[in-house]
């Protein structure tokens, strides 16, 4: 091991199941929504600690599975299992409900803002995916597109770091690119590789390779090839980017990995596992140019958490730093130290 | 889950239920350390009842000791449990059952595995792959009517 995984701090956020963590843009709020209905933001108090500063808990009324961000800062989107996404605006120091979008059939799993502000996109056990197109004038959201192109419940979804470009995960075993192509938005890669439910999937700070983790206990760097590519890579209508699994790591998780990250800064990639760990990865130096990447584990903590874990968020802007949250009810900080070899 | 009035299986086999648990002297004895074993388990869920029949899961055979596994020191838990047939539309409501019961009696350590003994249920892998999906588990015990079917089956006069 040539790093550390370093426990800040431990947030006893809830009794029950905490889903999701995500921090806001500028790092300075984290946001934490699980099996009790309550979304909780959470803030510096003083140089070290981290206290609850609010609590929103009147929105849904079953368990709110996930909580994003956009990239703005000033709103917050939940999704939950009562099939609903609640929207929030900033007033001040707190967040207001702003509208409530219903669409889907029933559990909405996931919401994400597109990094360009222009879209949300939600998805969930209808097996569909919705992406959501921001009305300035109105300050409202309407729908855009309903894609059905899985074939099983959606799990989680993720935007490019640049463009206006949707990944899916599915319990369909499949992870899914919708891109926009003339006011239409169409899938156009089907990423088939895993044997087993997708669970969730992360870019790199380029927007060129993605991260994919799933209940077959392994973890696939998948990278894309534009057309016209040097290796001729084609892809089968010669026009979208066409991506290929590069990379699979396994051997390391001894149960389904809820979640996956790949952090913008460091460009490490942390794992949540069902046992209970959260694993750091780091890319290998290569020594020749075209050999296929190779990723290896520099750090773990294999009782992180007394349950679960459920979902990471890595800071966005202090390099290092790292929420978790599990089944046991709480929080918690961790820096990742890199050593010198 | 729909559930039909009619039960699927009207003349099932019924066998025999085991004998209690012979109580242990050392059973009483706080000073010796008492890991939970199998026999445990087979307890808290032998007598959960059949969705269809008055009969508990153990009398109509659908899980027995040999389909459950215990290691205590990776804290995992495997039951295996047999449809009485093999299109049984009940076969994810049992496991649902299975699920539940462990999940509301176990200490929170254990993870635990419930599937279908191999071979015996058309659908074994998409049932299996759906009770072992803890997302869909948690969602389908926070419906209302769900909860109350499962709950019906999982209590019993014995608890």
């Amino acid at each position: 091991m040539i790093g550390e995984l370093i426990e800040l701090q431990t947030l006893e956020a809830s009794d029950d199941r905490i889903w999701c963590v995500a921090w806001n843009p500028i790092g300075t709020l984290l946001a934490s929504c699980g099996s009790d209905k309550m979304i909780k933001l959470w803030g510096r108090e003083g140089e070290r600690n981290w206290i609850c500063k609010s609590t929103m808990n009147d929105s849904h009324t079953r368990s709110i599975r996930s909580v994003a961000w956009s990239y703005c800062g000033n709103r917050l989107a939940s999704a939950g299992f009562d099939a609903k996404v609640s929207i929030w605006e900033r007033q001040g120091q707190e967040f207001v409900l702003q509208t409530i979008l219903e669409g889907h059939e029933n559990e909405v799993k996931d919401v994400a803002f597109s990094r360009s502000g222009l879209y949300l996109a939600t998805c969930g056990r209808d097996k569909s995916v919705w992406i959501w197109e921001y009305n300035e004038e109105e300050n409202d959201f309407a729908c855009a597109a309903v894609l059905t192109t899985h074939t099983q419940d959606v799990k989680q979804l993720k935007w490019h770091p640049q463009k206006d470009i949707l990944a899916s995960c599915s319990y369909d075993d499949t992870i899914k690119i919708f891109i926009e192509d003339s006011d239409d938005w169409s899938c156009a890669c089907s990423l088939e590789s895993h044997t087993s439910t997708v669970w969730a999937c992360d870019f790199d700070a380029t927007g060129k390779r993605l991260v994919s983790c799933s209940d077959d206990r392994t973890l696939k760097i998948w990278q894309a090839y534009e057309k016209n590519n040097q290796e001729g890579i084609r892809s089968t209508n010669g026009i979208y980017p066409v991506w290929k699994c590069v990379c699979t790591i396994s051997g390391y998780h001894k149960q389904p990995i809820y979640d996956v990250k790949w952090c913008p800064l460091t460009g490490l990639i942390a794992t949540a596992c069902g046992d209970n760990s959260i694993r750091i990865f780091r890319e290998e130096e290569s020594k020749q140019k075209d050999s296929p990447p190779s990723f290896s584990l520099i750090a773990s903590n294999t009782q992180a958490h007394l349950q679960d874990v459920n979902r990471l968020s890595f800071n966005p802007k202090e390099a290092g730093l790292l929420a978790s949250c599990s089944d046991d009810g709480t929080i918690k900080l961790w820096r990742i130290e890199q050593k010198l070899m | 889950m729909e559930l039909s009035s009619e039960p699927q299986n009207l003349n099932p086999t019924i066998y025999e239920r085991t004998e209690d648990r012979i109580i242990q002297e050392s059973d009483y004895d706080n000073d010796v350390r008492d890991e939970i074993d199998r026999r445990e388990i087979f307890d808290l869920i032998r007598s959960i009842n059949d969705p269809e029949h008055p009969l508990t899961l153990e009398e109509l055979h659908v899980v027995d000791l040999d389909g459950i596994t215990i290691d205590n020191q990776t804290n995992t838990v495997q039951v295996q449990f047999r449809p009485t047939i093999p299109h049984c539309s009940m076969a994810t409501l049992i496991g649902l059952s299975i699920r539940a019961k462990l999940l509301y009696t176990l200490p929170t350590r254990y993870k635990v595995g419930v599937n279908i003994f191999e071979g015996a249920h058309i659908q074994e892998s998409q049932i299996n792959k759906q009770l072992n999906d803890k997302e869909r588990v948690t969602a389908a015990l926070e419906n209302q009517h769900l909860r109350a079917v499962v709950n019906r089956c999982i209590t019993t006069s014995e608890s």
